[in-house]
């Protein structure tokens, strides 16, 4: 009989380099990496040359995807999209770890504060470390229309600005959370007809809080996307998730308001909370397919076009199969390496194209990668700078 | 309270056999590091409604600590020692309710940064009691039979990928009488080899009476009057002021059996409890029938540890708003065949996993049939691997393939 591979024996050390090994022997077979693509080294004057006004756009899936389902052999049809149009003009990080709290809000608070939050994933906090929002307003005197965060609508309302001293009110991100925008201007008798646009929090499926959107949001609406309640629902209407629908507000942030810090945080992988594997691939699906609209989308505006760095990362993972103390793609919950690893991929001007960086990295790097990106200091969060997009 | 001020009333609340098993080892228990004695304890308070192999493991493990030095004791459980508690849960009541303070000391262990050290610490303590075990092996060798049944249907979708490589593909299995065959081959296993617990059969729709004469059995619409009250209680917390995951959770860990309606009062009591868990602590299994199979595979076989398990798929309604599955008012949402098939070839492959982690698992074998399909993977360890057999197989050739 056949014996089940022994994660829980491994070494983290060992198991994460069998997970970027994965990877990279996938890359290589698909022709896609040369073998003899050198890393990069640190090029302090990549970051100056870069063209004037340059913007950022972060994806984060929060909802992790693990391996198999997506750069392993068998997972690669999960992601055509990914692999075939956006890892060839992109440099990947392939040992991204992530030593925090493995809960979605918790943890993407952390990647934009660069340090490792510690708050209940599911109370309503402001991160207690500044976030990349306020230091780059800060520090650059952006107005508030420059920074934007588009969510899902379970507890990110907060994500925006931290209570830090010094930051906090007033020089975060503007927040953006479409399904409450869409609860606030539909009827509630007419959300019957917008119900796969409206899933919520999948983290503990008991926990599902009413949807209630407000004049705060339907003023977004108007003021902020220039849409009017008939265009956006009408256009919701012909949207199969949610995670489109914050594709789509996304993109209207960017034609409006051009910011030059975007963060959109995808969603639907996370159905998996709910034991259900189809609707778990069926999410990343389509975060591969969004992933690709959002580079296209960045191509195609004239605002964006030719001077955007894309970061794409999954906030951690999920459980091994094999690790006895979870069950598999349903959870985050074993704190195991599978479920603490995974990757990081940037394209833009200045990124070497085709990189691939096998050194262990934390997910807490992006923010000072992205201050010193764009100019400004991070002075309180404990990431390093990913010296290699630079 | 600290364990070394545990007396024989601390567990007055206790059910009768887990109040005498804790009593008979209070000394040993006294000298536990807090963390320890509740971990420990969790188990011990429900020890009445275990099935006959846990209450074997945990005898085992009270047995175990209790033949360690207390040096060898200490040492070994070191890294509990070292956990750092806040304030609040110290002041719990984690003799009445381990489980409550076991849910808090979780969410510290992660704001903390202390879950790495604590997973090393209970790895290394699990280490120690396998070695120190003597496993006895089952009567006869464990048999799982996983049937994708009817209206689980996807047009080119690769079934058994995962399976596959560790058995025997049957790319045509005759369908005439299948089912029934194989109802005749389980009813004969089990009437051959009777054991409390030790056949359960899973059904993802209406139970076959012909098999749940002879098996423990739970299916997921045997069980609709249960769920559909547990859906109320959500839906009466979540409406609660100040209700959130962490109350929703607590309030339905403490749910008891007798506190529902249960359309069978015949079962077993050690078996409505089991029935309750998978309703009450698994995630989607009130919702999802095929989550309801694969959860409540995976709890049968780590906690009764079953000669035999039989699980059988049906199609799992449509994924709608999660408040609106959870209201209960979507009875007539129509099923989803195509994600179902999918849904449960994956819980077939998690079936295998852990069937394998048991005892005896080099001789345990397992079958997965769909029905739709009319294929099979056969795994035994008399059988090849990564094979395809090259003619077509009745559901008695493939059992006697197992046998």
């Amino acid at each position: 009989m056949t014996p089940l591979p022994q994660f829980d024996s491994d070494s983290f050390r060992m198991v994460s380099r069998r997970v970027a090994l994965n990877r990279r022997d996938f890359l290589r077979a698909a022709g896609l990496i040369g073998a003899s693509a050198p890393l990069l080294g640190f090029q302090p004057l990549r970051a100056a040359a870069l063209p004037r006004g340059h913007k950022v756009v972060v994806v984060t899936f929060g909802g992790g995807a693990r391996d198999e389902e997506t750069f392993a052999p068998d997972g690669q049809e999960n992601i055509p999209h990914l692999i075939q149009t956006l890892l060839p003009q992109a440099a990947f990080y392939s040992r991204v770890v992530n030593q925090g709290i493995l809960g979605h809000y918790v943890a993407t608070a952390s990647l934009a504060t660069g340090a490792y939050e510690t708050f209940d994933n599911f109370a309503a906090t402001p991160p207690a470390n500044p976030t990349v929002f306020e230091y780059y307003r800060k520090a650059l005197h952006r107005p508030a229309t420059d920074a934007w965060v588009v969510a899902p609508s379970n507890g990110f309302n907060r994500i925006g600005e931290s209570d830090a001293h010094g930051f906090g009110p007033g020089l975060g991100a503007g927040v953006i959370l479409p399904k409450h925008l869409l609860a606030a201007a539909m009827p509630q008798h007419q959300q019957t007809a917008f119900t796969h646009l409206l899933r919520d929090n999948y983290e503990d499926p008991y926990y599902t809080p009413d949807l209630r959107g407000g004049e705060f949001e339907l003023s977004q609406l108007d003021t902020i996307l220039k849409l009017s309640v008939r265009e956006f629902t009408q256009h919701a209407l012909s949207l199969s998730s949610a995670d489109e629908l914050s594709v789509y507000v996304a993109h209207q942030l960017m034609r409006q308001l051009a910011p030059s810090l975007l963060w959109i945080t995808l969603h639907d992988m996370d159905v998996a909370h709910s034991g259900a594997f189809s609707l778990y691939v069926e999410g990343i699906r389509r975060s591969d397919r969004l992933c690709a609209e959002i580079w296209q989308m960045i191509q195609s505006e004239p605002e964006y076009a030719g001077k955007t760095t894309l970061f794409i990362l999954p906030d951690f993972g999920r459980d091994s199969d094999f690790d006895s103390g979870g069950n598999g793609f349903q959870h985050h919950r074993t704190g195991d390496a599978l479920s603490r690893t995974t990757w990081i991929m940037a394209l833009g001007p200045g990124v070497r194209q085709g990189a691939m960086i096998d050194r262990p990295v934390q997910s807490i790097d992006l923010v000072p990668t992205l201050g010193t990106l764009m100019g400004f200091d991070t002075p309180r969060c404990h990431g390093r700078v990913l010296t290699e997009v630079l | 309270m600290r364990p070394n001020q545990l007396t024989p009333a601390s567990f007055a609340a206790y059910p009768p056999q887990a109040s005498e098993l804790v009593r008979s080892h209070l000394d040993m228990i006294r000298t536990l590091p807090l963390v320890f004695a509740a971990l420990l304890l969790r188990e011990a308070r429900d020890y009445d409604w275990k099935f006959p192999a846990e209450q074997r493991a945990i005898a085992e493990q009270f047995s175990f600590l209790a033949s360690l030095s207390d040096a060898q004791r200490t040492n070994l459980l070191q890294g509990f020692a070292a956990v750092r508690l806040p304030d609040s849960a110290t002041r719990m009541d984690w003799i009445a309710h381990p489980q409550k303070f076991l849910d808090a000391l979780t969410a510290s262990l992660w704001s903390t940064h202390q879950i790495d050290a604590f997973r090393e610490s209970a790895k290394l303590y699990a280490d120690r009691l396998l070695q120190a075990r003597t496993e006895q092996p089952p009567a006869i060798p464990r048999m799982t039979v996983v049937v994708l049944g009817a209206g689980l249907e996807q047009d080119g979708y690769p079934l058994f990928r995962k399976l596959r490589p560790h058995g025997v593909f049957v790319p045509q299995v005759a369908d005439s009488g299948a089912w029934s065959e194989l109802v005749a081959f389980a009813q004969k296993r089990a009437q051959s080899h009777p054991a409390p617990s030790g056949h359960i059969y899973i059904d993802g729709g209406e139970a076959d009476a012909a098999l749940s004469a002879h098996f423990a059995t739970s299916s997921y619409a045997g069980l609709a009057p249960v769920r559909q009250q547990l859906l109320q209680r959500i839906g009466v917390i979540l409406a609660s002021p100040n209700s959130g995951p962490e109350q929703l959770r607590t309030a339905m860990a403490d749910i008891q059996p007798d506190s529902l309606h249960w359309p069978d009062r015949s079962v077993d009591p050690v078996f409505q409890h089991f029935q309750l868990d998978v309703l009450t602590q698994g995630s989607g299994t009130q919702i999802f029938s095929t989550t309801f199979v694969q959860w409540s595979a995976r709890e049968a076989l780590r906690r009764a540890q079953p000669l035999t398990l039989i699980l059988r798929f049906a199609p799992r309604q449509r994924s709608l708003n999660m408040n609106e599955m959870l209201s209960g008012k979507t009875q007539g949402n129509s099923p989803d065949p195509a994600g179902s098939l999918v849904d449960a070839d994956m819980g077939a492959f998690y079936a295998w996993i852990d069937q394998q982690r048991l005892t005896g698992a080099d001789q345990s074998t397992f079958l997965a049939w769909s029905q739709g399909r009319k294929q099979a993977v056969l795994i035994g360890p008399t059988l090849p691997r990564e094979t395809t057999a090259g003619a077509p197989m009745t559901m008695q050739q493939m059992m006697a393939q197992l046998s």
